[in-house]
């Protein structure tokens, strides 16, 4: 949970800054978005995180919370069932 | 084999007497020694904060004698940890004893944190304290009607307060005979009115029967003295506003630099401090991606007692932690239903009963039996 994982291993987007690994597969409650709201709280501006998440619904309202709040989207993806979202928090 | 247990809630209280009845022979014998170490000499229901913030229950019925819940072989001390040594394999304490350990469980809890959000302590009407559930219950009293504003901090303890709260609250205004007279408006971090889906699903339309509005996407970022502005841009006027505040873990675990925000990097189904094989963290004290619940911390302590006493009989664990959680959800009415899911299962909620609305409430006196390891 959670460890520093070097950015990279998204298949399209490759960097060098260090990315927090928010691994959300498979729970239910308080599901990925409550779970990546609480940890963009402890980031700082500038930080990028990687959610991963089995619940489909979050391809819509990862992104849709990103934007509404004026995060930024730096990727998504589905590999083997399971959602990668990267986000940066901008401000 | 001596085992540390920091910290006396509900998870550190189920392991601590799990484990004792588990290794009884072993700690007759002296090869297995069972310490707890906490900040009070009280334990408190905290569920039951809910309903002295209506009152519906009386703060003197949330606490018990911590001594009194555990078995007598286990050795309690009032005296909270704020050094951790996991590589030294002991603890520091607040008098300045060492703890030598060879298997420390943290279960060290959550705390409101109503500081996160500027305005929030000032202005809103909080229920996770017994002083704030006091003072919320008499700020009902004297409420004479207008907007109600139920807005949610994350991350947060228990995740069907929100709802629960909220049809508590109707009731409340119904008996008092002012609902007529209170607009009530119910807003959620995520987007949807709660974290599972089959729950909101049946939010909703409850919510559609009552007359109670509902705005999504809303995350607290500034409290003033009449309205709540969101994250998302938007605001809320209010005549009373009732929060549920953002939660950190404790400070000495954030002191320790155990983990951002007071929660341990934990692994999900061993349960132990990722790189430490004799380090365990149950309850609110993980960081794990599920509710923040007693009944988290009680199947948590329950596995873990299992896995460490076999570790301790035949050198190995036996089971992995599943993700199981159970949480009742009070549907106002005098009706209840429950949650029940784990790692694997998603839950599939009933409608709501009176019967499990006294089930709960049996439940709430039951909890003593749960603490001391026997339901």
């Amino acid at each position: 949970m959670h460890q520093k994982v070097k950015s990279g291993i998204s298949n399209s987007r490759k960097n060098t800054v260090e990315r927090k690994l928010v691994d959300a597969k498979n729970t239910f409650c308080p599901g990925p978005l409550m779970e990546l709201i609480g940890q963009m709280k402890l980031a700082a501006v500038g930080d990028e995180l990687e959610i991963l998440s089995t619940d489909k619904g979050s391809a819509n309202d990862i992104p849709e919370w990103i934007h509404k709040v004026g995060h930024e989207l730096l990727d998504s993806f589905e590999e083997d069932g399971v959602w990668h979202l990267i986000v940066k928090k901008a401000k | 084999m001596r085992i540390l247990i920091v910290g006396g809630g509900m998870g550190g209280t189920i392991l601590a007497n799990n484990l004792a009845r588990r290794l009884r022979n072993e700690l007759k014998s002296g090869k297995a020694s069972i310490t707890m170490l906490s900040a009070s000499d009280q334990h408190m229901y905290q569920p039951g904060l809910l309903y002295v913030a209506v009152g519906k229950m009386s703060p003197d019925e949330l606490y018990r004698d911590q001594v009194d819940l555990l078995e007598p072989s286990i050795r309690f001390h009032v005296d909270p940890v704020t050094k951790f040594d996991l590589a030294g394999n002991h603890v520091i304490t607040k008098s300045g004893k060492q703890h030598d350990y060879d298997i420390i469980v943290i279960s060290t809890g959550s705390r409101p944190h109503a500081e996160g959000t500027p305005g929030l302590a000032e202005h809103s009407l909080q229920f996770y304290t017994e002083a704030d559930a006091l003072n919320m219950y008499k700020s009902l009293r004297e409420f004479e009607g207008g907007k109600v504003v139920v807005a949610v901090g994350v991350p947060h303890k228990c995740p069907m307060a929100p709802l629960e709260i909220t049809f508590m609250l109707i009731d409340f205004f119904k008996e008092r005979g002012i609902w007529d007279k209170v607009q009530m408006h119910y807003t959620y971090p995520i987007g949807r009115v709660h974290s599972l889906e089959p729950v909101a699903n049946w939010a909703v339309p409850e919510f559609e029967r009552l007359g109670v509005t509902h705005e999504t996407l809303f995350n607290m970022k500034e409290v003033t003295a009449d309205k709540v502005i969101s994250e998302e841009g938007t605001e809320e006027s209010y005549d009373m506003l009732v929060t549920i505040p953002s939660h950190k873990g404790m400070q000495v675990i954030e002191e320790n630099e155990l983990g951002a925000g007071g929660f341990i990097p934990t692994d999900r189904a061993r349960l132990n401090i990722e790189g430490h094989e004799n380090a365990f963290v149950i309850g609110d004290t993980t960081n794990l991606p599920i509710s923040k619940a007693g009944s988290t911390a009680h199947f948590e302590a329950e596995a873990l007692a299992e896995n460490i006493a076999a570790t301790i009989k035949i050198g190995t664990p036996v089971r992995d932690y599943d993700g199981k959680v159970f949480c009742f959800i009070e549907a106002g009415e005098g009706r209840a239903t429950y949650a029940m899911f784990n790692y694997q299962n998603p839950p599939d909620p009933k409608p709501p009963t009176k019967g499990m609305h006294w089930f709960k409430t049996a439940y709430n006196k039951m909890y003593w039996a749960s603490a001391r390891g026997l339901l």
